[in-house]
């Protein structure tokens, strides 16, 4: 249902952005060419046809031929998806580590300096736009200090700058959440029992504690994956990476429709699919959720 | 949401009048908002507090240093790669960023509010149809979208706000939805419903006042969202085209000359552009908690 939307739309906007003949034929291509290229893109059929052919290919992953690469589009757009796999695992991984730990030290030792340090930072983290904070990497670390290589891919150190400039959003509000999450928790009555049967504090506060805070923090995990999806288009262009964010760019600077709609499509199946298994991870996480 | 003793005896416990917890701003937001007043005063008087003409070019004064650190032109943050001075473009494209973020919360929070308050009074058909649209843009990337519909309508300071303000409207409404949802089964609703009040009175007399403390949380911390949308298609150079001065549009300017070590072109909008959001984070965050602490993770 979400997928047809999406595709839907995309559709619908792309059609609306005018004739994508003038960007392949040359201005002063004869008029007879411009009329078989136009029929041979089923261009010249009626939109409701057009929207028909292009539901039904949809389904079966045909998104045509891009015009720019001359390669089927779901094809142009799959070769780009290992790349920002690579980068978005790495920066959401990258965020959870961080943020986790600092989430949780930040409530147990609530109104302490490192809280107070902690929770600045993240409001930081949250507040600073992707670009700008990927502009200010490359500047400190490949232009001041020439530590890391200022884009491309390859080696580990290309992934560095922007799996950090990705991962940064999400790392800020993952702390914020687990923090807040850890507050209310450590507050029950549970926990105060575990604590009055003379549980080791790290005991208390991991296992009664954390795992009860679970929900909110998985929660909010999923939701910051589809803003990371989001923020891959700007590090990507950035860096220069060769994701699907970057390609999708290209493609809506050249009109390139096909691919359009084959990275979008893409896009929202990742985030279903996130969706799904942050469902499957709550019935995991909580015996009591159960789903029909 | 009824089940926080703890943070319900926090917030419940010292039941202050209003205007006594009003009255007790924490400093850093003292701080933000005194930055944010001078940003807006400066954004009304840029005419008059800009040092130099934000337009005028000067070929041999490209790309000076800060005046402190050496620059020759004496521009107090340096000129750019046409040679306009830096502060002078700083203080004009706050305009664009101020009016383009409230004005597309304006537009999100109205069409959000509006839609939710239908999804949740008007009965199933209405509700399921409002919220898969917005299940739908939800599971779209944001940026994508904005960027998409920018590049297909052409870029312009119009079809900014649209877009910026269009792609807030999730929120708003999925709020207005969930209180007019648990509120229209409420006695003071039935008894104006008994007393002979219409729909209309019900959903703008008695809901909507009812909802507003929630959509007014959402909305500060939105401009916040609205601001960096605004400055990332400005970035990209989807937003308000040159010579206009925009705070995203001159960081992505400056991006090239980063590499020539000329920082400033980027550096100082961007720590303009930074510190605003983060005013408008932190004040978001403390308007929740004295308006709404049950709102904590939105």
């Amino acid at each position: 249902m979400v997928l047809w939307g999406i595709s839907t739309i995309v559709f619908i906007v792309m059609r609306l952005s005018g004739d994508p003949i003038v960007l392949i034929l040359p201005p002063d291509a004869p008029t007879a060419e411009v009329f078989r290229v136009r029929r041979e893109m089923g261009l010249d059929q009626p939109l409701w046809v057009q929207y028909l052919v292009f539901l039904r290919n949809a389904v079966r992953g045909d998104f045509g031929q891009s015009i720019h690469f001359r390669q089927p589009a779901l094809a142009v757009a799959l070769e780009r998806i290992p790349a920002t796999i690579q980068l978005a695992v790495t920066a959401f991984a990258l965020a959870v580590i961080v943020a986790v730990p600092v989430g949780i030290l930040a409530a147990v030792r609530r109104y302490s300096l490192y809280d107070h340090l902690g929770m600045l930072l993240a409001l930081l983290g949250q507040s600073v736009p992707t670009f700008f904070l990927g502009i200010l990497l490359l500047l400190i670390f490949a232009v001041w200090f020439p530590l890391l290589p200022i884009g491309g891919t390859g080696t580990p150190a290309h992934l560095v700058m922007p799996a950090v400039t990705l991962g940064a959003f999400a790392m800020a509000s993952i702390a914020r959440l687990t923090r807040s999450a850890m507050l209310e928790v450590l507050s029950q009555d549970y926990v105060r029992t575990a604590r009055a049967k003379g549980l080791r504090e790290a005991t208390v506060v991991l296992r009664h504690g954390f795992r009860n805070a679970l929900i909110p923090v998985v929660t909010i995990m999923g939701l910051q994956f589809g803003t990371l999806l989001g923020g891959a288009v700007v590090t990507e262009t950035i860096f220069a990476w060769p994701g699907i964010g970057r390609l999708a760019i290209q493609s809506i600077f050249n009109r390139d429709y096909p691919v359009v709609q084959a990275t979008v499509f893409l896009a929202a199946v990742a985030f279903v699919g996130v969706n799904l298994a942050v469902d499957i991870l709550y019935a995991v996480l909580d015996p009591r959720i159960r789903y029909e | 949401m009824g089940t926080e003793p703890a943070l319900r005896a926090e917030v419940a416990l010292p039941r202050r009048p209003a205007r006594r917890r009003i009255a007790r701003v924490p400093l850093p937001v003292m701080f933000f908002m005194g930055f944010l007043l001078v940003l807006i005063l400066s954004a009304v008087l840029a005419d008059y507090l800009a040092p130099a003409d934000p337009y005028r070019q000067s070929l041999r004064g490209r790309l000076d240093a800060p005046s402190w650190l050496g620059g020759t032109t004496g521009a107090l943050l340096g000129t750019d790669q046409l040679g306009r001075d830096i502060l002078s473009r700083i203080l004009f494209g706050s305009r664009i960023s101020l009016l383009v973020g409230f004005t597309a919360v304006i537009i999100g929070g109205l069409l959000g509010s509006l839609l939710g308050l239908i999804a949740g009074y008007a009965g199933r058909v209405a509700d399921e149809v409002i919220m898969t649209v917005a299940d739908i843009q939800l599971a779209f990337p944001l940026v994508l979208l904005a960027i998409a519909v920018v590049a297909v309508l052409g870029p312009s300071l119009e079809n900014l706000i649209l877009v910026v303000g269009l792609s807030g409207w999730v929120t708003y409404a999925r709020i207005a939805r969930a209180q007019v949802l648990s509120l229209k089964q409420k006695e003071f609703i039935e008894a104006v419903r008994a007393l002979g009040g219409s729909d209309l009175r019900i959903l703008f007399r008695h809901l909507l006042p009812n909802t507003l403390s929630p959509l007014i949380v959402v909305a500060t911390l939105d401009l916040a969202r609205t601001i960096v949308l605004e400055s990332t298609l400005s970035f990209l150079g989807l937003g308000v085209q040159p010579p206009t001065p925009s705070w995203g549009q001159m960081i992505g300017e400056g991006r090239e000359y980063l590499i020539i070590g000329r920082w400033w072109v980027s550096v100082f909008p961007g720590i303009v552009l930074m510190l605003t959001t983060m005013a408008v984070n932190r004040i978001g965050d403390w308007v929740r908690d004295v308006l709404d602490p049950t709102l904590r993770n939105v």
